[in-house]
């Protein structure tokens, strides 16, 4: 092995972290929708890639960066999250699994074929200056849309951290996640809370989708792919915990990096659902998740 | 008196099966009523509708006159009423704390937040030891003493009590018991739901008996403590 590889390894490792940020905001939006209300987000990709499209169309047709378009596709997926919870899933939540995982598949083909038909199959890209741009630290490259980006998603899922500690609203849904039975029994509005983390959790993707832009074109059959990834990010991670998600995305983009690095680029999945394999073998409840839950 | 709560005919079945017959009962502002029957006759089933958590198939709630039967349970509490659930479900992964601070949901007890918290902790000082620990991490005690609280917190006018003392250790239960009745000395109303039902008579102003989902005796503490059914069925006399 020569010093060439290792340090080639460790540029990958690196890239591979600071997507892996993104890939854990993402994979965030899912485990608090779950964590809280037990409803699983089938739709969560096609969510994802939809925030892409949004982003791509303010910086194709309005030349907003996507850096700045974010905070409005949030508060618009938030918005939009609520909405869906209150007046289509919330009739749900109480059905069997397999009417939930129909009613947000159907979800899913909806948001999928709408970009399909707005955007077309092909991939759509944003380019920006700061893609040509990169920081070095030490031997290291890194790329800067990649590290803004990254840098990004920290800031945002420490803001999550201080909504769901420190505010009243996000206390409370911690708390109707804890004792369903104990919320209701206190009077919060568990159908209103429930809304709010749908909100929330849509919020989340869209950012990460306005993050993942500036990274990686668009297509809507990506889609998919991305939803598969949540599930194996949050899988890995521990199902409603949210340093697992976190830590989830980090490893996941880290296997895909190194992945691309010793075989190829399109073998990287195989990594990823290697590692979901193990894990689910050594530890079922995931990383950081609690056995039995 | 006033009354404070009128049940007036409530029916609710669980699919077919029927929970409640045409239960009807009265409690006045300042009394503590306790509802005394076997497991599966109906009582916790009474506690959810008039919280609002299970809908009635029929009959009325009235509240103060105002018909709450069939409101969302987070409008109940807004109201005034207030639940000690059975099993004290309180919330295992939020500290102490936050246990209590989620007790002051409606906005009137919002605004006294800090007053009832200290006053929470007067009544129940290891509350105040451990507000940082987990409430999952505390004893079946501490654990009840916590649900008391955080009903404390919404500043109810009627507490409804369900099964206080289930799996408690004898002292504690004396030291629930104690509790119930220093509330009402303070002017609370209270509900009490107990399968206890010679410390619950003994406490209790007045006392119904039910019996498959519906009232088949009442009278007061004493009355019922004295009835010969009662003293059969219940107290093994």
């Amino acid at each position: 092995m020569t010093a060439d590889f290792f340090l080639s390894l460790a540029q990958a490792i690196a890239k591979g972290l600071l997507t892996g940020m993104v890939y854990g905001l993402m994979a965030l939006g899912l485990s608090v929708v779950f964590g809280v209300m037990r409803i699983v987000n089938f739709a969560h990709g096609e969510m994802m890639v939809v925030g892409m499209y949004l982003a791509w169309m303010g910086f194709e047709y309005l030349q907003v960066s996507p850096m700045l378009s974010l905070p409005l596709i949030a508060i618009l997926f938030f918005a939009a999250g609520y909405a869906l919870q209150r007046g289509l899933i919330s009739p749900f939540i109480n059905r069997p699994e397999h009417q939930q995982f129909l009613l947000l598949l159907a979800i899913a083909i909806l948001l999928v074929n709408a970009c399909l038909a707005i955007a077309g199959p092909d991939l759509r890209g944003v380019q920006m200056e700061a893609q040509f741009e990169s920081y070095e630290l030490g031997p290291l490259v890194l790329d800067a849309v990649r590290l803004h980006a990254a840098l990004t998603a920290i800031a945002i899922a420490g803001l999550l951290w201080l909504f769901f500690t420190r505010t009243r609203t996000g206390k409370s849904i911690r708390a109707a996640a804890d004792n369903h039975t104990g919320a209701l029994v206190v009077g919060l509005d568990v159908r209103r809370l429930y809304a709010f983390t749908f909100g929330v959790g849509a919020a989340c993707v869209g950012a990460a989708g306005a993050l993942m832009i500036t990274i990686i074109p668009v297509s809507p059959f990506l889609a998919v792919e991305y939803t598969l990834l949540a599930f194996v990010i949050v899988i890995v991670g521990g199902l409603g915990s949210m340093t697992g998600a976190l830590a989830g995305g980090l490893l996941i983009g880290v296997s895909e990096a190194v992945a691309g690095l010793l075989l190829q680029p399109s073998l990287k999945s195989m990594f990823s659902f290697g590692l979901l394999i193990l894990v689910l073998l050594l530890r079922p409840q995931g990383l950081f998740g609690k056995a039995g839950s | 008196m006033s009354l404070l709560l009128q049940v007036e005919a409530l029916g609710l079945y669980y699919g077919d099966a029927q929970a409640l017959d045409g239960v009807s009962l009265d409690i006045a502002a300042g009394e503590i009523v306790a509802i005394v029957g076997a497991n599966g006759a109906g009582k916790s089933s009474l506690i959810r509708v008039i919280h609002g958590i299970e809908k009635p198939a029929s009959g009325r709630v009235r509240f103060d006159g105002v018909d709450i039967a069939g409101w969302p349970s987070f409008r109940v509490c807004e109201a005034g009423i207030g639940h000690v659930a059975e099993g004290r479900q309180v919330f295992p992964n939020l500290s102490v704390l936050e246990n209590l601070e989620m007790g002051a949901v409606p906005r009137r007890a919002r605004a006294r937040e800090k007053q009832t918290l200290d006053r929470v902790f007067s009544l129940f000082p290891r509350l105040a030891e451990r507000r940082r620990q987990a409430a999952g991490t505390l004893s079946g005690g501490e654990q009840q003493m916590l649900a008391i609280g955080r009903c404390l917190m919404g500043q109810p006018r009627l507490i409804m009590f369900d099964e206080p003392s289930l799996g408690l250790a004898p002292t504690i239960v004396q030291e629930v018991f104690r509790i119930v009745h220093q509330l009402n000395e303070e002017g609370l109303t209270i509900l009490l739901v107990e399968q206890n039902v010679m410390a619950s008579l003994k406490i209790a102003h007045r006392g119904y008996v039910l019996e498959n989902g519906r009232i088949e005796l009442s009278g007061t503490g004493a009355e019922l403590l004295g009835d010969d059914r009662v003293r059969q069925a219940y107290l093994g006399l």
